[in-house]
């Protein structure tokens, strides 16, 4: 059977993660991407292109770690956009395409004559999806941002923290990959209105709004009860206030940095957690109800931690979740990708073959279509890679044409 | 006009899947929830309208059930087995995030109901995978994002202090986005072959992909990141970001100033809030921005000359969030171009005057309370079939009667 997205084509000036991720989803399904990139600068718009981590000793600007693991069956092209000719190869892309993405800061695309107006005129049912932290209309639409950013000011960098402690933030850019899943979405419904009625259209997503949505309960609590959640004493993050639970919290395990995640839904899961603990506090009144359990968890989470600390995190998680206590390892990312039977069991880290750095582990995507599954097998373009493979086999341009481009630096 | 518009969505009612619905329905999907008698258990969750409890006040159903209809239905009797049948006839997609088990036994699985509607997409979340034991476990948010890989990135430069699971079930909402990204997927191909199909998304393994270099880092070079306050997991230390400014509210400095453009606005700055003279390294920043030719960031801590620019840089900005407002100071560093963030709590991000004028509060109608309500906004907008709440989420048993008319 076909994959799900062969009928598509993307003229695609993504880079990073927020916006390279959502182009990996559209390949992985089948569609064609094409991934524009500058001779000149050798393709540096993506900062990740030559970026650690690397296999082994390699390096340079075609073996960036990350920039495989976002770009997979990509074909990648070098178009320097200083030229008219070049200008002319891309609106040749353009008009055979059904998608232009990027995620610069705005207006980067209107310099260059590919405003989403000069690509209407290209052609009439292009979809233009554009994605940065600001969005491109608004009294910030010029200030730059990268997912750090975007997480503080949106709020989820605030609403991760331990008590007495400054904000933890996520350890990672969390908002490069969502905002790389909504970008995807709105990809995607934009393709599925135009399926039906042939229309395109311009989706202008600010990731910053994106990142509010996630946020939704925090912000109805404010806009209707007027409670912020900015308090004298910062909210232990690791606690659960919607629906409240108690114990809920990660503790400590035997062993440098082991933790064990434990949550208690109700009154069963806590008498099911004191008849594994058997300690005479599990019998304690001041724990006898949620109530009290949520009004004396301070005590209640020094109690438990001291039990935890002599236990192995896999174990103890087994033998709750076992009795049928939510719990769960915190779990290192050797043991997570290595030795995770779920993990393997679902195919989740394939290998594709990189024409640089050979054979590598990726993440895949994390479902399966029964009908279209996805695929990935080849790793990211190195620079210029399908030049030739594009202009030839798409736009019919002879060898020689080819030659001619690359000596007058076109490509 | 919407974009998803004649779209027929089941979603049987569970506070996991429940966000993916509402994408689906603030897009223009056609999605009814299936619910138990009594309703779905997080209509009970807090916060309350009011801070006064009942089915229909809690303001967490409110956020994630916007723009769907209700039906309830007892899944666990024939009739109402029948009727979820009728409905399923009517309809393009199912999404469900039950225990693996639960609808084969009810006769209700994707094998049974492609005999009912056989271009079907029906989209199962689970913990770890459909066909994987461990999905029959008990999880939380807590427990998936602890095993599944943001728990160990996230937390402080202090490792006797516990890892850190960000709040907002970012777990469940992860896996809600591949629900819709996977059932789009599936929509667009059937609208080539005709073929639905089923679709297995994981929650563990949705969040094991979202990591960022936690994983790539162990995939290509087998190292491990180890967490830092305010910053990204690495695997080897970097220099602090967060800087605690004068209202004692915090802000990220992202990259520091490392074009001679950013020094010279940097300086400037530092001039018109009249702390040049507070600034003795001032001199290294004038150096910084009179550099001739790119630097080389690889010698910062072996020359002398650039790592006393580069620090000043670092310093003058710690100098100016000591004087001023967390939010001035991002503003300010903006303004000159640096990409600095105010860390806001939610409220402040949702009042903040970009997100006001970019139209991102909307109200929203809640004709039984005689009230309307502002809710957060699109998080994509589209130019010609917006994003839209089309109406506040279902009162228990609000529309039974009108689905069931239309089904039978």
């Amino acid at each position: 059977m076909a994959a799900a997205l062969s009928t598509f084509r993307i003229c695609d000036f993504t880079g990073q993660l927020a916006g390279a991720g959502a182009t990996k989803w559209m390949a992985s399904f089948g569609a064609e991407v094409i991934r524009i990139e500058d001779p000149v600068r050798e393709g540096r718009w993506d900062i990740l292109r030559g970026s650690a981590p690397y296999v082994g000793k390699l390096r340079g600007i075609d073996v960036g770690g990350a920039f495989n693991n976002h770009n997979t069956d990509k074909l990648g092209i070098t178009l320097n956009l200083r030229k008219d000719k070049a200008k002319q190869i891309l609106t040749e892309i353009i008009q055979q395409s059904d998608v232009v993405t990027e995620n610069f800061a705005k207006g980067v695309l209107e310099k260059w004559g590919f405003g989403y107006e000069q690509l209407k005129a290209i052609k009439p049912d292009i979809i233009y999806v554009s994605n940065c932290g600001f969005g491109h209309v608004g009294p910030y639409s010029d200030f730059r941002t990268w997912g750090p950013i975007v997480q503080a000011v949106s709020g989820l960098t605030f609403t991760s923290a331990l008590p007495g402690q400054e904000p933890a933030g996520w350890g990672y850019s969390y908002m490069d990959h969502t905002g790389g899943y909504y970008m995807v979405m709105a990809i995607l419904m934009a393709l599925v209105h135009k399926q039906r009625t042939g229309e395109g259209q311009w989706v202008d997503m600010a990731t910053t709004e994106s990142a509010q949505c996630l946020h939704g309960p925090a912000l109805l609590d404010w806009t209707v009860n007027k409670r912020p959640t900015r308090q004298p004493t910062v909210a232990n993050s690791n606690r659960n206030a919607w629906p409240g639970m108690a114990p809920h919290g990660i503790y400590p395990c035997q062993g440098a940095d082991e933790w064990l995640a434990i949550a208690c839904r109700d009154d069963a899961d806590w008498q099911a957690l004191g008849g594994l603990i058997k300690l005479p506090w599990c019998e304690a009144e001041i724990f006898a109800s949620l109530s009290l359990r949520l009004e004396y968890q301070d005590q209640l989470d020094e109690n438990i931690s001291s039990w935890s600390a002599s236990q192995e995190k896999f174990a103890a998680a087994d033998l709750l979740t076992a009795a049928g206590i939510p719990a769960a390892a915190v779990q290192k990312p050797q043991e997570r990708v290595d030795q995770d039977s779920s993990t393997q069991g679902f195919g989740l880290w394939p290998t594709v073959q990189h024409s640089k750095m050979g054979k590598v582990r990726v993440d895949g995507q994390p479902v399966h279509l029964s009908a279209t599954d996805w695929q990935m097998k080849r790793g990211a373009p190195c620079l210029s890679e399908h030049t030739e493979q594009v202009l030839t086999d798409l736009l019919g341009y002879s060898a020689e044409a080819v030659q001619q481009l690359r000596e007058e630096d076109v490509i | 006009m919407t974009a998803l518009a004649g779209l027929r969505v089941i979603e049987i009612a569970n506070e996991r899947i429940s966000y993916a619905g509402k994408l689906l329905a603030d897009m223009g999907a056609d999605v009814i929830l299936v619910e138990p008698a009594g309703g779905d258990p997080s209509r009970h969750y807090p916060p309350f309208v009011d801070d006064q409890p009942g089915p229909d006040r809690s303001l967490y159903w409110w956020h994630y059930n916007t723009s769907k209809r209700s039906v309830v239905l007892n899944l666990d009797d024939s009739n109402g087995q029948d009727q979820f049948r009728q409905l399923i006839k009517s309809a393009d997609i199912l999404i469900e995030a039950e225990n693996p088990q639960r609808l084969a036994k009810l006769g209700l699985d994707y094998a049974d109901l492609i005999k009912l509607r056989d271009d079907l997409i029906h989209v199962a979340m689970t913990s770890y995978g459909r066909d994987d034991p461990k999905s029959a476990l008990p999880v939380t948010d807590l427990t998936l994002m602890a095993a599944g890989g943001p728990v160990w990135s996230c937390g402080y430069d202090d490792h006797s202090l516990p890892p850190v699971r960000g709040l907002g079930n970012q777990g469940y909402n992860t896996g809600c986005h591949f629900v819709v990204m996977s059932l789009l997927t599936a929509v667009l191909h059937r609208g080539v072959s005709g073929i639905g199909q089923f679709i297995d998304v994981s929650m563990h393994a949705a969040l094991n992909v979202t990591t960022e270099a936690g994983s790539y880092s162990w995939l290509v070079a087998e190292k491990t990141v180890h967490r830092q306050t305010g910053r990204h997991a690495s695997t080897s230390p970097s220099g602090e970001s967060q800087i605690l400014c004068a209202d004692g509210r915090y802000a990220n400095t992202g990259v520091p100033p490392r074009f001679p453009h950013e020094f010279s606005s940097l300086l400037n700055w530092l001039r018109e809030l009249k702390l040049e003279a507070d600034f003795p390294e001032a001199v290294f920043l004038e150096m910084g921005a009179d550099w001739q030719g790119a630097f080389d960031l690889s010698l910062i801590g072996k020359d002398d000359t650039l790592t006393a620019v580069f620090s000043a840089g670092r310093h003058a900005l710690l100098l100016i969030a000591s004087r001023i407002s967390a939010y001035d100071f991002f503003f300010g560093c903006q303004s000159v171009g640096l990409s600095v963030g105010v860390i806001n709590s939610p409220e402040e991000a949702f009042e903040d005057p970009h997100t006001v004028a970019r139209g991102f509060q909307v109200d929203v109608e809640h004709d039984d309370l005689a009230s309307s309500y502002v809710y957060p906004g699109a998080p994509y907008r589209f130019e010609k079939t917006p994003w839209q709440i089309s109406r506040r989420a279902p009162l228990l048993g609000e529309h039974t009667e009108e689905i069931l008319a239309e089904i039978n």
